[in-house]
């Protein structure tokens, strides 16, 4: 019982500094979107996704320019992908450079609908 | 029969007589007219003719004791390659492909000379992989294969990639290598590197059907066995080998050798115990999905297919290893082709190259898994001629599928049959059920269309131009014409079968089959041999990785004056395999930067436009701004309403 009742401080101590941590990131970190243009390209990420990040039929990668995740989301899943995708660790692609690229793709504007682009309605 | 060329005895005194050369041709040629049966036309009946005499020449002392003097025969007006020429315009091929080799000069020269270079006329190609990438590509629009020339070592090597490519794709074509099988007529040297023993070999695991014939009759008939084999389902890649004594040995100018009748075989049908299963099946479903790939081998296919959809109202996803099914048909529903396979209660596969792929989803990380992407119930029902004809050891046929019912038998041949069962079996009540899940996939197709727009709508106007916008610009030039679209559309992620509108069988011929790179661009052209007497505007999306595989194939279509509209898909690498590099380097985290060491095509960016002009052909760019794209297809598509080809260098995104 004492024992128990010490795993259960360490998993309540442990806890807080994590929510401490979701609660910081619920924004996304600073990122330098001209910085993250580049990675964008020298990482590859345009090999799949397309150079503005538009996705492709063929690769079965998805649209991520603008992006459709939170942060966090789009942090998860390069980490941990769950199709295709190959995974970017932290060593090859750390956190900041994730967040440079995160900030590039939210930079890309919203286009008009398809319905709206004549040569697209022919 | 010897050949007509000899050396001289190594010594006088103890070579042997010399029987007059001269007179022995001639009294063998007559005998062989003797023997031969007539008449040479396919649909006469043979006469029985009785043989002559042959009178051996008259032996004197003198010629038994001197030596006798050798004369030569320097001239020979008709050779056996005449004959073959014959055979060959009996099989009503319209063109030859191939580039010139030495072991089939005889064929080549009666071709030209004997045969009027007409039916077949001589097409030059610059590499045998073009010579029979055309042949693939002219098959898919014109439905009867084109014929290749090639040597049995040097060209069957060359043309081996291509030939494995058309195997996969379940395409005849029709080659005929040159050899010399006998070691006393081949000249010192060359001859020799280019002379095998069994020249059909290394093909023969990607082939159907071959042969050497040792006589012209031999050749005749097996000739008209090789066309037979080819076009009978699965259709097959077939090799004749024409020997270099049998091309050119003299036959008489008098000499008649039966050409027999050719004699076509009906393509296999389902027995009717198994379509009547089958139809069962298909109308008691709450949701069939019929699956299409290369079901539509003739323009009849794409009725057949669009009456059995009608009469059940069911999805149809094409997977485009032919035009199958019109794009923008209501029961399309290729664009959603994942949720349509996880939906159906019944999938029924119509000559699908891969039932396995589309059935599973697949997962390439360090451990690859795969799982079904069907419904735990549902039944899957395969129509197919592939398990009729099929090899071990290149593994084409893909994973193994646990179809409910399979029929061996071709599926275009089945439709017919299956969709009349269908129509008797369906009661007014299936016919209501069919009404209300017609409503349904069309509501699904223009809700996919809409989605595939606004998704064409991201990078519009990007630089380099997005795939999606050359497409599109592409599609604005040509809507209105008779138009061909040659090439594969995997790379630009089928933005044409997305948002263009398909309807007829020859407006879109799927791609290599067996992913061998370097079809595109000489299918695109053969294609556009077999579309030009049609009057059709042929376009090609040509990789630029692909074109640099056998480029001359531009100076091919200038030759010719094969009009054909190619616009470079100019992405400057492999992208594939910049893709596939760059997966080992996440997964080893590590080098990612590196992934395009040895991957792409930059540095110098290579100019197409001054490559298509080096061989006669009109050529445009690069184009990297997209405004200026419709303009510039415009001028190009002048060029080949012209009758020439013409090149548009587009700098493009990936995919």
């Amino acid at each position: 019982m004492k024992w128990a009742g010490l795993f259960l401080l360490a998993a309540a101590l442990f806890a807080l500094p994590i929510a401490r941590a979701q609660q910081a990131s619920d924004a996304p970190p600073a990122g330098n979107a001209e910085n993250g243009k580049k990675l964008f390209m020298s990482d590859g990420c345009y090999e799949c996704h397309g150079r503005q990040g538009q996705g492709a039929a063929q690769t079965g990668a998805a649209r991520i320019g603008p992006p459709q995740l939170s942060f966090e989301g789009f942090q998860s899943y390069v980490r941990k992908p769950s199709n295709q995708m190959p995974p970017y660790a932290s060593k090859a692609l750390p956190d900041q450079d994730l967040a440079d690229i995160y900030a590039y793709l939210k930079s890309i504007p919203m286009p008009p609908k398809g319905k709206d682009i004549p040569l697209l309605n022919k | 029969m010897a050949r007509a060329y000899k050396s001289e005895p190594r010594n006088p005194e103890t070579a042997k007589p010399e029987i007059d050369r001269r007179k022995f041709l001639k009294g063998a040629a007559v005998g062989a007219a003797a023997l031969a049966a007539v008449p040479a036309a396919v649909s006469a009946e043979p006469q029985p003719v009785e043989p002559k005499r042959v009178v051996p020449p008259a032996m004197s002392p003198a010629a038994e004791t001197e030596v006798p003097s050798i004369t030569e025969v320097l001239i020979a007006e008709r050779t056996g390659s005449d004959f073959m020429v014959d055979v060959i315009k009996s099989l009503g091929f319209e063109y030859v492909c191939a580039n010139p080799g030495s072991s089939f000069r005889g064929i080549h020269e009666s071709i030209i000379n004997y045969g009027g270079n007409k039916s077949p006329e001589f097409i030059t190609c610059c590499h045998e992989e073009s010579s029979i990438a055309m042949a693939h590509g002219y098959y898919k629009i014109e439905g009867k294969p084109l014929l290749v020339l090639a040597h049995g070592t040097v060209g069957v090597q060359h043309a081996a990639m291509a030939m494995y490519n058309a195997y996969c794709d379940r395409v005849p074509v029709y080659v005929i290598l040159g050899n010399i099988i006998d070691v006393t007529q081949r000249a010192p040297g060359v001859e020799w590197f280019h002379s095998v023993q069994d020249a059909a070999a290394m093909v023969r695991d990607f082939t159907k059907w071959d042969d050497l014939p040792i006589s012209l009759e031999h050749f005749a008939e097996s000739a008209m066995r090789a066309y037979r084999v080819a076009m009978t389902p699965p259709t097959l890649p077939v090799v004749l080998v024409a020997d270099g004594t049998l091309q050119e040995d003299p036959i008489s100018p008098d000499v008649k050798i039966r050409i027999p009748k050719l004699t076509t075989e009906m393509p296999p049908v389902g027995d009717t115990g198994s379509v009547n299963e089958v139809a069962k099946l298909l109308v008691a479903a709450e949701n069939p999905c019929i699956i299409a790939d290369r079901t539509a081998r003739t323009s009849a296919g794409v009725a057949c297919l669009v009456d059995l959809a009608e009469a059940l109202q069911c999805a149809v996803v094409d997977q485009v290893g032919r035009m199958n099914f019109p794009t923008r048909h209501p029961l399309n529903q290729s664009d959603r082709a994942r949720a349509a396979v996880a939906e159906a209660d019944v999938i029924l596969a119509l000559d699908v190259a891969d039932v396995y792929g589309i059935t599973h989803t697949y997962r390439d990380q360090v451990e690859r898994t795969s799982r079904s992407s069907m419904k735990s119930t549902a039944k899957l029902i395969t129509i197919s001629s592939d398990d009729l004809f099929i090899k071990a050891n290149y593994q084409d046929f893909q994973r193994y599928n646990e179809a409910e019912i399979a029929i061996a038998a071709d599926s275009e041949a089945t439709l017919p049959s299956l969709t009349e069962a269908v129509k008797r079996l369906s009661t007014d009540d299936r016919k209501r059920a069919y009404q209300d899940r017609g409503v349904r996939l069309k509501a699904a197709h223009m809700q996919a269309l809409e989605r595939s727009k606004d998704a064409a709508a991201f990078a519009w106007d990007a630089s380099p131009i997005s795939t999606a916008r050359m497409c599109m610009e592409l599609w604005g030039q040509i809507q209105n014409e008779d138009w061909s679209l040659v090439g594969a559309t995997t790379f630009v992620s089928k933005w044409p079968q997305r948002l263009w509108n398909f309807d007829k069988h020859y407006q879109y011929i799927g791609g290599a089959g067996g992913y061998g790179i370097g079809y595109n661009a000489p299918a695109a052209t053969g294609a556009a041999l077999a579309n030009r007497k049609h009057g059709r505007l042929t376009v090609n999306i040509q990789c630029d990785g692909d074109m640099m595989f056998a480029p001359g194939i531009l100076w091919t279509a200038a030759h010719h004056k094969i009009p054909v509209l190619h616009v470079m898909h100019n992405n400057r690498a492999y992208h594939q395999e910049v893709m596939q590099v760059q997966i080992m380097a996440d997964r080893h985290s590590r080098g990612i930067q590196n992934c395009s060491t040895g991957t792409t095509i930059t540095g110098p960016d290579i100019n197409y436009a001054k490559l298509a002009e080096s061989m006669g052909v009109y050529g445009e760019g690069p184009i990297t701004d997209p405004k200026d794209l419709g303009p510039a297809l415009k001028r190009a598509i002048e060029v080949v309403k012209r009758g020439e080809p013409a090149l548009v260098d587009v700098v493009t995104q990936p995919r």
